[in-house]
């Protein structure tokens, strides 16, 4: 879809134009996924406002994940996650083995060096979609295959 | 969903505005993004449109205007203004997407805060040879009643041929 072809080329721009900038020292390197991550939490804040408006009331923490893994990803990745797992002690692992931001770089093993950079603003929106629901995490990524990735989401108690 | 895309770009000027010291800096660096961009997105434009060559730059302007605009953005602008000449024209965008939930501080009055589109069209125009120099004159972020972005038609690109051939 359009809209989706215009978020796509603007996330990856991003990731292009801070990588350029610490090239050419106008920050460090280390900062760039740091900034992403930052990036896609402010904008994980704002979409989960929009998007639970109206929706009733969480039942609780699996509840959260379970419309973050459905309705959140599908409205902004127009796919769900296709496997949830928890050990029911506050960690969470999200797969999805066609990850929008990851189709288009490579199937395989080819570029994997690359791929975090790609996923830094993806875990930012997690966690801040998850933080204006009243849960504190840390978001972590892995690929081992593209566009195959798995978030790691850790409830941290309050 | 275009609400991905706003919030998206709103954090991206955000975070510049705090890596680059001035206004004229992001300003800068966001038209230079937004050429990246459309160098791109030209090549998913025509996938998409199946619009064929324009012949003049009105046509090109319609095809901004009543194609491109609608398919990314959801708007269509008007076209109005023309130069004597036919080769400068401005697109009148009476609600700017980019802008929804923005207020520009005090202290930014000079940040071009779509500066992005502007980079968009003067890259995308070029990958189908034309020149085009591409400004916001008003912005309802600055408080004018519109936002009007005047395109002018530089020159037609040729394509270079290698040295020693002709």
């Amino acid at each position: 879809m359009a809209d989706e072809a215009i978020f796509l080329l603007l996330h990856n721009e991003m990731v292009a134009g801070l990588y350029r900038a610490a090239e050419q020292g106008e920050g460090e390197n280390g900062r760039c996924t740091t900034k992403l991550e930052s990036m896609g939490f402010r904008v994980g804040q704002g979409l989960i406002e929009r998007f639970t408006k109206d929706t009733a009331r969480f039942k609780d923490e699996l509840d959260i994940m379970k419309f973050i893994c459905k309705d959140f990803w599908t409205t902004v990745f127009k796919k769900q996650i296709d496997n949830l797992r928890t050990n029911h002690q506050g960690i969470y692992v999200l797969q999805d083995n066609k990850f929008r931001l990851l189709t288009q770089i490579s199937a395989g093993k080819q570029y994997l060096e690359h791929a975090p950079k790609y996923l830094a603003f993806t875990c930012g929106l997690i966690r801040g979609g998850l933080s204006n629901l009243g849960i504190k995490s840390i978001v972590t990524a892995e690929v081992s295959s593209m566009p195959a990735c798995k978030f790691q989401v850790m409830i941290q108690k309050m | 969903n275009s609400e991905l895309f706003t919030l998206t770009y709103g954090a991206l000027v955000t975070q510049l505005c705090k890596d680059y010291e001035n206004d004229e800096d992001v300003n800068k660096q966001l038209d230079k993004m937004g050429y990246n961009i459309g160098v791109r997105l030209i090549e998913d434009f025509l996938a998409r449109s199946n619009v064929g060559r324009c012949h003049d730059f009105r046509e090109t302007a319609d095809v901004i205007a009543k194609v491109a605009f609608k398919m990314y953005l959801g708007i269509t602008p008007s076209i109005t203004n023309w130069s004597p000449g036919g080769d400068e024209f401005s697109l009148i965008l009476e609600n700017n997407p980019l802008v929804d939930f923005v207020e520009l501080p005090d202290n930014h009055s000079s940040l071009i805060y779509s500066n992005l589109l502007c980079g968009v069209l003067r890259g995308a125009l070029e990958m189908v040879q034309m020149a085009v120099d591409v400004k916001f004159v008003q912005d309802t972020l600055k408080g004018d009643s519109v936002t009007e972005i005047r395109m002018k038609f530089l020159r037609r690109i040729e394509d270079n041929l290698p040295a020693g051939e002709e």
